[in-house]
């Protein structure tokens, strides 16, 4: 009984590999389906998204892929035709700075404060 | 000096505070460049009635103004805006294109035959990519284009009175 219940247990567990493998885009597809807000979806990629808005947008992406597209190129035509904000990858500029500024001087300052401790605690 | 780091910390803490709960207040939805003009880019489309595909140089060929719409029948506001499609038509200033998005070609006919045919031409958009070409979002959606080629106004929604009359300001 214990050795049918362990075949059970890791059939299932090779065949939610199966299952769970996106086969129907490439990896390069995939990755840029993340990379691509829906923009009708609050929150979503359109990867994760299965609106019919994200559908046609991950069609739109395969094509343009067969036409020869590059990634970064398919990023840009979605950029200009719907702005910045379709990208999850956004660029730097004055709206942004604030976005990208931020982590690195809370990191300079965190860093500041432990020089100073360890230098207090040298002394 | 621990005094010092207290205010440091207290007034990072309202700071950033202020911040993020000004920013809870914008808007997290999409909200699209109405006001930017684009150059209206280049596609590929079925014909409506022939079936046959053609490229958007071959619609947008003429020194005119055009206007996309997008359609279906289907589609309870795009009834709500034909009136103004068909007058719109009747001022014989403007070129319609329609773009007849995921819908079934039966009741597309149907819908004309009833309402009328406004556009002189209309192509197919079985799986949304035509209208992502174009950077549309939605139906009823209506795009004006001028004599340059590019997309001068962007009307998401229906047209309704005050939208047509800007429509004709516009072209006349």
């Amino acid at each position: 009984m214990k050795i049918i219940k362990f075949l059970i247990i890791i059939f299932l567990y090779f065949s939610s590999f199966s299952s769970f493998s996106n086969e129907k885009y490439s990896e390069l597809e995939t990755k840029i389906h993340k990379n691509l807000r829906c923009i009708i979806c609050q929150g979503q990629s359109i990867y994760d998204s299965q609106s019919d808005f994200a559908e046609s947008m991950k069609l739109v992406v395969k094509q343009k892929l067969d036409s020869g597209m590059s990634e970064q190129e398919i990023y840009l035509f979605f950029k200009n035709q719907y702005g910045e904000w379709i990208s999850y990858d956004p660029a730097f500029n004055t709206k942004t700075y604030f976005l990208w500024g931020l982590p690195v001087l809370i990191f300079l300052l965190g860093g500041a404060i432990i020089l100073r401790k360890l230098a207090v605690l040298k002394n | 000096m621990k005094n010092r780091y207290f205010f440091i910390i207290i007034g990072l803490f309202f700071f950033f505070f202020i911040v993020l709960f000004e920013g809870l207040k914008n808007p997290n939805v999409y909200i699209p460049e109405l006001q930017e003009e684009k150059n209206l880019s280049k596609f590929e489309a079925i014909d409506f009635y022939s079936n046959k595909k053609i490229s958007s140089l071959e619609i947008f060929n003429d020194n005119k103004f055009y206007l996309i719409n997008i359609w279906a029948s289907w589609c309870l506001p795009c009834r709500e805006e034909h009136d103004y499609l068909i007058k719109l038509k009747e001022q014989n200033l403007i070129r319609l294109i329609g773009i007849n998005y995921k819908d079934d070609s039966e009741n597309a006919r149907k819908f004309l035959n009833e309402m009328g045919n406004p556009y002189s031409k209309i192509l197919k958009d079985n799986n949304g990519t035509v209208s992502i070409q174009l950077a549309a979002y939605g139906v009823p959606e209506t795009f004006i284009i001028d004599k340059n080629k590019k997309i001068i106004k962007k009307i998401i929604g229906p047209i309704d009175k005050k939208i047509y009359n800007e429509i004709l300001l516009i072209i006349k």
